[in-house]
């Protein structure tokens, strides 16, 4: 906001780097804060009483108890597993069927491509809240509701991640592929011997938003799911939430036990995570 | 990304066997045709008809979209989803920006503060609705703070418009990181040289924000709306996890979105209206989608 101002050049310096860390130190404890608070819930014991003020924003006797409560009342780690399941199942489907569409689509040439594209293309029009209803009575045509593999179908190869992966093929240079069919390579060969390595890099991406789309879903799981056995760690949360609404600190333990894998796995991911947006932004 | 395709018109390579191409896209087609396209011409046949969920129903013309129209609940959560649009997009579209200016310089721990900022983003949105639950709670930390603040206790999930603007609230809490990366990408591609240009020219920072950030950026801007419209039309577990299942007090806080999920699921679900409803969703979302772009052509002028 300086205009230009005469001070001299070393109050001219720091100051709005703290103002800019302040900055961020605020906006720091408004996302994680709430995160922490529930963590901080969740540690705190039954003697201790979480509606009281001042709040003590750290647990006074720190305890794992309701972790082992969450587990009696509802079966929260065969949730977990469930969660994990449709997860990996998701990832594997979509790098496989995305990476696999997205080759033909970008590398080989046959009538029809253009009509395929189109598919891919119309897909992304059609938002998933607007045909549930019917992949619901699709579902108990092929008696896969209250199944896990019902939960994984509809999602399990992403328009999105097929024009992804068509780009990330396409940007390749095409001259070394050339040169294998010349020197016979069939398209099999030339897809996963030269052409997928390379595309490593959207794959990953792909895997990623692949494993949190399924990690996160709620509405679709809601809908298909039915016995508790079978429900993914979202849809336990909610009967969970719904069931015990007044015990918060079981509800707290839930939720840390569903956000915690996937706060690792963005933490070790992280830096690949941002490769594309942070590495290009301005040097300060 | 679209451009780096089209750059470079790959013919591709023939195969040797007609078939093989449709190999490679058979897995893609059938899940992306059997569970999107077919799922949508059927939603619209279906809209037609009295269906539920354990029979077919028969024919009945534009009975259920006549229904749809002199029933109140579907104007409340009509009125309710487009409320969330207006209320969630200009944060949405504002905000991430001001937030991406703040992490784009490379300090010392910007790359913790980035991914810190992000982690909304990667939660559930399960659990950031329970969180806020907790936190929203009439004796939650937020009322504990207010009241020590003596204004007061707010029943932020009582009340039917404080629970809808809570909802908003957490929507946008939770975008935030989202919408900040996708602006970071815009940014850095805004050159330099402009920004020290209009320094020269002893423009203050506001200035410059307006001057060159925010024209560079016009186009990210106008994306993101589009993209939060989207999706703040098709709001569910939000307004869900805070309002409860029946929407609210009164079922006050019904979305659209809501509502198919009420009457379309279940044994005793009324598919053929739900599927009405869904089209109304659909209509919708490519209808607000539409505008956004339009809206972006005519301030081109």
């Amino acid at each position: 906001m300086s205009g230009p101002r005469v001070p001299g050049r070393a109050g001219r310096r720091w100051w709005p780097l703290v103002v800019r860390y302040v900055l961020l130190l605020g906006v720091l404890a408004l996302t994680i804060g709430p995160f922490l608070w529930q963590l901080s819930t969740s540690l705190k014991g039954p003697g201790e009483d979480i509606y009281r003020f001042p709040p003590s924003l750290l647990p006074q006797r720190p305890t794992l108890a309701n972790y082992g409560a969450v587990a009696e009342v509802v079966p929260v780690w065969d949730f977990a597993l469930n969660s994990l399941r449709v997860a990996a199942a998701s990832v594997l489907t979509n790098c496989a069927g995305a990476a696999l569409a997205g080759y033909a689509l970008a590398r080989l040439r046959f009538r029809g491509r253009r009509v395929a594209l189109l598919v891919f293309l119309a897909a992304l029009l059609v938002p998933a809240e607007s045909i549930l209803v019917a992949q619901f009575l699709t579902m108990r045509q092929f008696q896969l509701n209250d199944t896990l593999l019902g939960v994984v179908l509809p999602g399990s190869i992403g328009a999105l991640n097929v024009l992804l992966m068509r780009n990330a093929f396409a940007a390749l240079p095409p001259e070394v592929e050339e040169a294998a069919f010349v020197d016979g390579a069939n398209a099999w060969q030339r897809f996963t011997r030269i052409a997928l390595p390379s595309a490593r890099g959207t794959l990953a991406v792909v895997a990623v938003f692949a494993f949190m789309g399924a990690w996160d879903d709620f509405l679709w799981p809601l809908i298909v799911l039915s016995d508790q056995s079978k429900f993914t760690l979202t849809v336990g949360l909610n009967y969970l939430h719904g069931t015990f609404a007044d015990n918060q600190r079981l509800v707290a333990a839930g939720s840390v036990i569903a956000v915690l894998p996937l706060i690792v796995l963005f933490a070790c991911l992280q830096r690949s995570f941002f490769r594309g947006a942070g590495e290009g932004a301005v040097k300060g | 990304m679209r451009t780096e395709a089209e750059r470079r018109p790959a013919r591709g390579i023939r195969t040797r066997l007609p078939v093989s191409p449709w190999l490679f896209l058979a897995p893609g087609l059938l899940i992306t045709g059997g569970f999107t396209l077919y799922p949508f011409l059927s939603t619209v046949a279906r809209s037609f008809t009295d269906a539920r969920t354990l029979t077919a129903g028969r024919f009945t013309g534009g009975a259920n979209y006549r229904e749809l129209v002199h029933d109140p609940v579907f104007w409340t959560a009509l009125r309710n989803s487009l409320l969330y649009v207006a209320g969630v997009v200009p944060p949405l579209v504002v905000l991430p920006l001001l937030l991406a200016l703040l992490v784009q310089r490379q300090v010392p721990g910007i790359a913790f503060f980035r991914a810190a900022f992000y982690t909304p983003v990667v939660a559930s949105v399960v659990v950031t609705g329970l969180i806020w639950v907790w936190l929203l709670d009439d004796r939650g930390l937020v009322n504990a703070v207010l009241s020590a603040l003596g204004s007061g206790r707010a029943g932020f999930l009582s009340d039917p418009w404080l629970l809808l603007g809570s909802a908003m609230a957490v929507t946008v809490w939770k975008g935030l990181g989202y919408y900040m990366i996708v602006y970071l990408a815009a940014l850095a591609r805004v050159p330099r040289e402009l920004h020290e240009a209009c320094a020269v020219d002893g423009a203050g920072a506001v200035r410059r924000f307006l001057t060159v950030t925010v024209p560079a950026v016009r186009p990210t801007m106008v994306l993101v709306a589009a993209l939060a419209a989207v999706n703040a039309c098709r709001v569910f577990s939000e307004v869900y996890l805070l309002a409860g299942p029946g929407g609210g007090p009164g079922g006050e806080d019904t979305t659209l979105v809501m509502l198919v999920q009420q009457a379309g699921t279940g044994l005793s679900g009324r598919t053929g209206y739900a599927s009405a409803l869904s089209v109304v969703v659909f209509v919708l979302t490519l209808g607000l989608m539409l505008l956004v772009l339009r809206a972006d052509r005519t301030a081109d002028r």
